[in-house]
């Protein structure tokens, strides 16, 4: 096994860096891979919440760049989902307690033990950020369809280049259809004309995260919702599998704002011609 | 208006905020890319009015200077015309 170590980042805070992490997680795992999730926003620790397995953590990062025990021992195994382990990151040390040769020497320490390190990496273009796509084969960026996203993305697109990594792909999330559907909102057509790079991810603006998140439950876990599908669909397209990307008409929105949806859009076709 | 008319595209378009969002956001990656900073910009187009006023009066506090998209830096110079000659717009 050698593992591909793939790192998920953003630029901008907020935008959905550590629900994705743990949902590809859960996806990939569910695909019969081995995976490990590296929380890497050390002093700000929160993968380990998303995912419910909080009260488990024993050792961290800072912990396995220390000496004190090896990668392998440190990782915390998901009971729900076998192939799954995380390790966890520090919440009393500081990001310069790690240094981008330390994130790369736990990460060879993992790559015989599994198929893929998912690294959660902080927001931000400092230090967290170099750190956590210093030992990255792939890096993944994710947006929302907003302008500061998009423009802080951008620049992490540049800067990720610049440190001799391979051209992000995409992930952008958080789309409210009946906003786009309005005109209120950026759709991904736009997003990607702007950036510019392979979209490996669609994923629509969805209330159940929240109740996912407090419940520490990853909504890839369960089947039937569009979003879990979304993270499915980014795993299946990770492993090279082409899949049609989540339709987002009917994402919350009933028929009537869908007819509003398609009369407006006319509408703006008509004018723009 | 009605929503037929906006169907049948009887309206001039409305400008949408996700257009808005977008045509501004083109505009900023356009210098974040080139990495052009507002004082650069400045100096540029004092440079311009220096060296064009060698040969014509320009009309200065006028002179417009914008990157546009495909990294193409723009410049408008209204030049000071003697009153009488015919105006431009």
């Amino acid at each position: 096994m050698t593992a591909r170590v793939i790192t998920l980042t953003s630029g901008k805070g907020g935008v959905g860096k550590t629900t994705a992490t743990a949902n590809i997680g859960v996806a990939l795992a569910q695909r019969g891979r081995k995976v490990v999730v590296i929380d890497g926003d050390i002093g700000l620790r929160n993968l380990d919440v998303v995912m419910g397995l909080e009260n488990r953590v024993v050792y961290n990062l800072v912990h396995v760049v220390r000496g004190a025990v090896t990668a392998e021992r440190a990782l915390i195994r998901d009971k729900r989902v076998p192939g799954l382990m995380l390790l966890a990151a520090d919440q009393h040390s500081d990001k310069d307690d790690v240094s981008e040769e330390d994130m790369r020497d736990a990460c060879d320490a993992l790559r015989d033990k599994a198929d893929y390190v998912l690294i959660d990496s902080p927001a931000g273009i400092e230090q967290g950020y170099r750190n956590a796509i210093a030992p990255a084969d792939e890096v993944i960026l994710i947006t929302t369809p907003e302008i500061s996203a998009v423009r802080d993305a951008d620049r992490v697109i540049g800067l990720t280049e610049a440190a001799g990594k391979p051209t992000p792909k995409l992930i952008i999330n958080r789309i409210k259809q009946q906003l786009v559907a309005r005109g209120d909102m950026m759709d991904t057509g736009d997003v990607h004309d702007i950036l510019r790079i392979e979209v490996i991810g669609v994923v629509p603006e969805d209330e159940a995260i929240v109740a996912a998140t407090n419940r520490g439950e990853p909504i890839a876990l369960k089947n039937g919702s569009l979003t879990g599908q979304a993270f499915h669909n980014i795993a299946a397209r990770i492993e090279g599998e082409e899949v049609d990307f989540v339709s987002l008409d009917g994402a919350q929105e009933g028929l009537l704002a869908r007819l509003a949806g398609v009369f407006r859009g006319g509408a703006a076709q008509g004018g723009a011609s | 208006m009605s929503w037929l008319d906006r169907l049948l595209g009887r309206s001039p378009h409305v400008e949408t905020s996700g257009e808005v969002a977008k045509r501004r956001l083109k505009v900023v990656l356009e210098y974040d890319r080139n990495q052009i900073t507002p004082e650069e910009l400045a100096k540029i187009r004092d440079d311009i009015i220096a060296s064009i006023s060698q040969h014509v009066s320009v009309v200065r506090d006028d002179v417009e200077i914008k990157l546009e998209p495909g990294g193409r830096l723009i410049a408008e110079i209204p030049l000071d015309q003697p009153s009488g000659a015919r105006q431009s717009p």
